[in-house]
């Protein structure tokens, strides 16, 4: 039996209308296959269907609201949650802000993240290494209470996994330390390339480690022409302001 | 190693297909896996059996398609094939391209075993 269609035929070929290449003549007999018989099904489904529709519903969930939701995205220990300390604190009665972190175990970020004004969630992936869209859903009534305008996501620190899925965001954020190197855009293009904004943090270490800033903006612009970038140090507070007036802006 | 949630997810996708086309098992599938999507076929290849264990998948072959980059350049207007992670105009050297091809992650199709009854109804196929 032909394994393409299931159908008898000695010799054919499959013709089918999508884009990429792919060979499909071949020959064969009835009598050459075992085992039971079989039929093929054209599926043509993206995968992480199930995981977009649900980042679709949070995502009309959140707008209805009002609220513009960012998927922080970086490597471990790049200083997302020092980032978040900062920024809760400078919008603290400003703007109401709402987080939910993300991290294979421990609440060590949440705590961190406490008695800044705002809600905080974490949700522990255990195994996973990366947030997915249906671990937000069950957490988003709890943690965008009324009012809230800016919700930080703060997923596991990962530079790859975490890129592949949608949570519902408004937008990816990718931050990237001076520690890190300045080539990181280009060595894990498919966060950059995916992200709208870029943040380069810990750029009070700058001199110590040499950081050529023009370096890696010129790799950020390579794997992602136009993206929007901040450098900041949320240790010293330079490069601070740019990035408070624009989630000011954002939520204005 | 998101792999394995994509594995997980595909498992599941296929599962739920096989049901509603009311197979009998899923002898193989058939996946559609872009140069540019980010996942590593040998990762997919390794993450699959576990996925699939306890699943109607567990004796599924899965087969790995390919598909390479393809993308028009919004300077020059070229078509070219760039290649992995950069996607660099092969004509002009721009970086602002239009991927056309390289980014799916499908699952494209399934090989069903037939239930015994309807095995060989030229009607069902």
């Amino acid at each position: 039996m032909c394994l393409e269609c299931g159908c008898g035929e000695v010799e054919h070929t499959h013709p089918h209308d999508h884009e990429h290449p792919h060979d499909h003549s071949h020959q064969h007999t009835r009598a050459a296959e075992a085992g039971p018989a079989t039929r093929k099904v054209e599926v043509e489904e993206k995968l992480l269907l199930k995981n977009d529709r649900v980042a679709e519903r949070n995502r009309a969930w959140l707008a209805e609201r009002g609220v513009t939701a960012m998927n922080l995205i970086s490597a471990p220990g790049s200083g997302k949650t020092t980032l978040l300390e900062r920024t809760l604190e400078r919008l603290r009665d400003r703007v109401a802000c709402a987080v939910i972190a993300g991290d294979q175990s421990t609440d060590h970020d949440a705590r961190r993240l406490q008695g800044k004004g705002a809600p905080v969630v974490q949700i522990e992936t255990v195994s996973a290494c990366h947030l997915s869209a249906e671990q937000v859903s069950r957490v988003l009534p709890e943690v965008v209470t009324e009012g809230v305008r800016l919700l930080f996501i703060e997923n596991v620190g990962n530079l790859v996994c975490p890129a592949a899925f949608d949570l519902g965001e408004s937008f990816k954020v990718a931050l990237l330390s001076t520690t890190e190197g300045e080539d990181k855009p280009v060595k894990y293009p498919s966060l950059f390339s995916r992200a709208q904004v870029a943040v380069l943090t810990k750029l009070d270490l700058d001199e110590a480690l040499g950081w050529d800033a023009p370096l890696c903006r010129r790799y950020l612009q390579q794997a992602h022409p136009g993206i929007f970038c901040f450098e900041l140090s949320a240790k010293t507070g330079a490069g601070m302001d740019a990035w408070i007036d624009y989630l000011k802006k954002l939520t204005a | 190693m998101h792999e394995l949630s994509i594995a997980q997810a595909l498992v599941e996708q296929a599962v739920d297909v096989a049901l509603r086309e009311g197979a009998a098992g899923i002898a193989a599938i058939t996946v559609t896996v872009g140069d540019l999507s980010g996942v590593n076929p040998e990762a997919l290849e390794l993450a699959f059996p576990v996925a699939a264990e306890n699943t109607p998948a567990a004796e599924s072959r899965l087969i790995i398609e390919t598909v390479p980059a393809r993308a028009r350049c919004r300077e020059c207007g070229q078509e070219s094939s760039p290649g992995f992670p950069f996607p660099v105009c092969e004509h002009c050297g721009s970086l602002d391209l239009e991927i056309s091809a390289g980014q799916e992650l499908l699952l494209r199709a399934l090989e069903l075993e037939v239930p015994e009854k309807t095995a060989g109804d030229p009607g069902k196929d």
